[in-house]
């Protein structure tokens, strides 16, 4: 059995590791590890996300704060233990003075401890887990992007007091994203006197929604739809082929720009909420949204602004430290301190945990020359991932999961 | 066993004990670890698909189950470092003997589905039942053990603690393959009704090799629970399954060293190529492709069918009779 031709091919076959020695970094550029994901189901996503960051170090001219800036791409394929081993490489191998991403929260909570161990500064283009910033905070962790339930917790106030509804199913995908999303609409939807009468969760690869549908209650005032990837183009144009008339509220990834381009009149009149969309009309987003229609044909959405925004905070920071990474220190300090005044968001800043406060757009979708926008309805100005809560007893209760049942707590 | 292997076997381990020394970087020393955990599953799945006959594609259930088990109880229940291996490498080891007794009344593609359909139970539990797994954000906040005093955090420590796993692992299934057991194993895969009419108890005896293989498919899952220090659905799910038959497939089913080669050139194309081609999965297709078209047994196999044709070519031009050559040839292809 043990053959000595065996032996040899696996020697022979088994040296195709190669050797790169540890390149030295003194003043040279700075060295970005980005954490993407070009492979697999979520690769959409990541194009967009490698987009928005091209974008941002491109109208910086490749350089921040006097020093080149060296973005090293790497592919995660979506996979916890490939991002892990991607991450060690850029930080081991390729020294990164910090990195931008990954994509998935399950990518970003499989690097956490490894993060807080090797101290490198981190900045999340669009990983949403509640607890990143919430009840497992790391100190080398900073998002650019709001939390899952950060725009819906104004959404459930908005559908409440504004749109004046009573009774909301909720439907939404089952997995982590979808709880949290659905669970802080309904936390405040409750406190203001709504009442949640149904919730009903489709596995992430449905392909037909007709069954959950039908189940929806009749008497329900509006339908608030959570859903991430392309399930929203499914949900909302099998919604309208089933003959539903009551109107839908989404989230904000459900009629997110970068698949609306994808969506019919099914969409026309969808209510969401989102720390953005390529309708607010200020002058900053305007010409942002015109540079990414020159350079990709489309209009930003989530991942394509959360990457851009990620650079933007970086540039912010490194203006700070004057390009000065070699304290670590104090570069995270900067990042923890980032306050911008003009960006697509409009003005942002950085909460105690890491975590930015922004405008929340309540954004309705409306045809505008011929095609699909979330024109902005409603702002709410300068938005905590707490909402209104004291943020020692938001921390207090549970994370947001698939069977909270809170809300209703003042009325 | 003749002489020459054993020296060959020797020179093996030195190289393998000498890589982290070779390399020097401790991304490559990782790398390495990773390749070590996923030769073991390998292995595993071998003794089913290459000695048993058994074609799983729910081969990730043992790794992630092992790595889930072994995260829950050290970090949530409180349990030690060992005795929360031990658990996980006993109740793996169950799941495997409950699998077995379902997958087994079936052959062929109805196997195959149903550990298939075993697997994606698995999965599914682990991505809906959030308050004992944490659902698709996993569980995390593991620390590695410090055996004796060792601390596995550093990248060399942890590749000698994986190292020997996989010396023990290959011993193990290597000794159980060329036991008269494993024969029966291979008689039950080539000839059934001749087994039992010989008074075999073909499905005992492939029931058995089903349970070592869960026993080392949880091996893997512990030490994979120990170098990600996290578990996710994604441990357990369809694509983990398929890699690790590709790589047994890959490199060569019914070989001792087929699935180490298969799981170097996957863990390799996965972790280190796509950082330099982005279409790194087609690459991987290709790659499949071109074993299929010129070494369909696999790379080992095929590799060393190339090399004998090279030599008998050469030692025929030489003058030497082609009835050696084909001799050794015909004794090798008894012997695999």
């Amino acid at each position: 059995m043990l053959r000595p031709g065996g032996i040899l091919s696996a020697l022979v076959l088994s040296a195709v590791l190669g050797t790169v020695g540890a390149q030295a970094q003194d003043n040279g550029p700075i060295k970005v590890g980005f954490l993407t994901v070009k492979s697999g189901a979520l690769a959409a996503g990541g194009r967009q996300m490698e987009e928005g960051l091209k974008l941002c170090v491109d109208q910086h001219d490749g350089k921040m704060a006097g020093r080149k800036i060296d973005v090293i791409t790497a592919d995660t394929a979506g996979q916890p233990a490939v991002t892990k081993t991607k991450t060690q490489e850029l930080v081991e191998r390729d020294n990164v003075d910090v990195l931008i991403g990954p994509l998935a929260a399950f990518e970003a909570l499989a690097i956490d401890d490894y993060i807080r161990k090797v101290k490198v500064p981190i900045i999340s283009p669009s990983a949403a887990a509640e607890d990143l910033t919430q009840r497992k905070p790391n100190p080398w962790f900073v998002r650019a992007v709001g939390t899952s339930a950060q725009a819906h917790h104004p959404l459930g106030e908005y559908a409440a007091k504004d749109l004046g509804y009573k009774k909301i199913a909720i439907i939404a995908d089952d997995f982590a994203f979808g709880h949290e999303i659905a669970s802080g609409f309904q936390r405040v939807f409750k406190d203001n006197g709504g009442e949640i009468v149904q919730k009903l969760w489709p596995p992430l690869n449905t392909a037909d929604y007709g069954s959950y549908i039908t189940q929806i209650d009749p008497d329900v005032d509006a339908v608030f739809a959570a859903f991430a990837g392309g399930n929203g183009i499914k949900f909302l144009g099998q919604y309208r082929n089933y003959g539903m008339t009551k109107p839908v509220l989404g989230s904000m990834t459900t009629v997110d720009e970068g698949i609306l381009k994808n969506m019919g009149d099914e969409a026309l009149g969808v209510i969401s909420a989102g720390w953005y969309s390529a309708g607010i009309d200020t002058p900053t987003n305007q010409a942002f949204v015109k540079a990414v229609r020159k350079a990709y044909g489309s209009d930003p959405g989530y991942y394509t602004v959360g990457a851009y925004m990620a650079c933007q905070f970086l540039n912010n920071a490194l203006e700070q430290v004057h390009g000065d990474v070699s304290d670590k220190q104090a570069f995270m300090k900067a990042l923890r301190n980032v306050n911008i005044d003009k960006s697509p968001y409009g003005p942002v800043k950085i909460d105690d945990y890491g975590q930015p406060i922004m405008d929340i757009e309540i954004r309705k979708v409306e045809k505008k020359d011929g095609r699909l926008q979330n024109t902005v309805i409603k702002t709410y100005p300068a938005v905590s991932q707490f909402w209104t809560y004291d943020p020692k007893k938001f921390l207090a209760g549970p994370v947001y999961s698939r069977d909270y049942d809170g809300g209703g707590e003042k009325k | 066993m003749t002489a020459r292997s054993g020296v060959w076997l020797v020179v093996m381990v030195v190289a393998l004990v000498l890589v982290p020394v070779l390399i020097g970087s401790p991304f490559y020393v990782n790398l390495a670890s990773q390749v070590l955990i996923y030769a073991i599953l390998a292995m595993s799945l071998n003794l089913l698909v290459g000695f048993g006959g058994l074609t799983s594609l729910g081969h990730a259930a043992y790794l992630g189950f092992a790595a889930y088990v072994t995260i829950y109880l050290t970090t949530l229940a409180g349990f030690g470092q060992f005795s929360g291996a031990l658990i996980a490498l006993v109740a793996t080891t169950g799941l495997a003997m409950l699998f077995g007794f379902l997958a087994l009344r079936a052959s062929g593609l109805g196997f195959l589905m149903i550990t298939l359909a075993l697997g994606q139970i698995l999965w599914g539990l682990a991505f809906r039942w959030v308050s004992l797994t944490g659902g698709d954000n996993g569980l995390g906040g593991m620390q590695r053990p410090h055996p004796f005093g060792i601390d596995l955090g550093d990248p060399n420590a942890f590749y000698y603690f994986a190292l020997c796993f996989f010396l023990v692992a290959f011993a193990g299934i290597a000794l159980f393959v060329r036991s008269p057991f494993g024969h029966s194993l291979r008689g039950s895969r080539d000839q059934p009704r001749r087994m039992r009419a010989l008074g075999y108890n073909v499905w005992f005896v492939q029931w058995c090799g089903f349970v070592y293989a869960g026993f080392w498919g949880a091996i893997a899952g512990i030490l994979y629970a120990y170098y990600n220090q996290f578990v996710s659905p994604h441990a357990l799910n369809l694509m983990t399954s398929a890699e690790t038959l590709l790589m047994v497939i890959a490199g060569g089913a019914g070989t001792l060293f087929g699935p180490i080669v298969g799981a170097v050139l996957v863990v390799v194309l996965k972790n280190v190529v796509s950082a330099y081609i982005a279409r790194w999965v087609m690459l991987l297709g290709a790659v499949f492709v071109m074993i299929v078209l010129f070494m369909p047994e696999g790379l080992v196999p095929g590799t060393t069918r190339w090399t004998k044709l090279a030599l008998g070519r050469r030692r025929r031009a030489a003058g030497g009779g082609p009835g050696e050559a084909t001799g050794t040839a015909a004794v090798q292809e008894r012997s695999s």
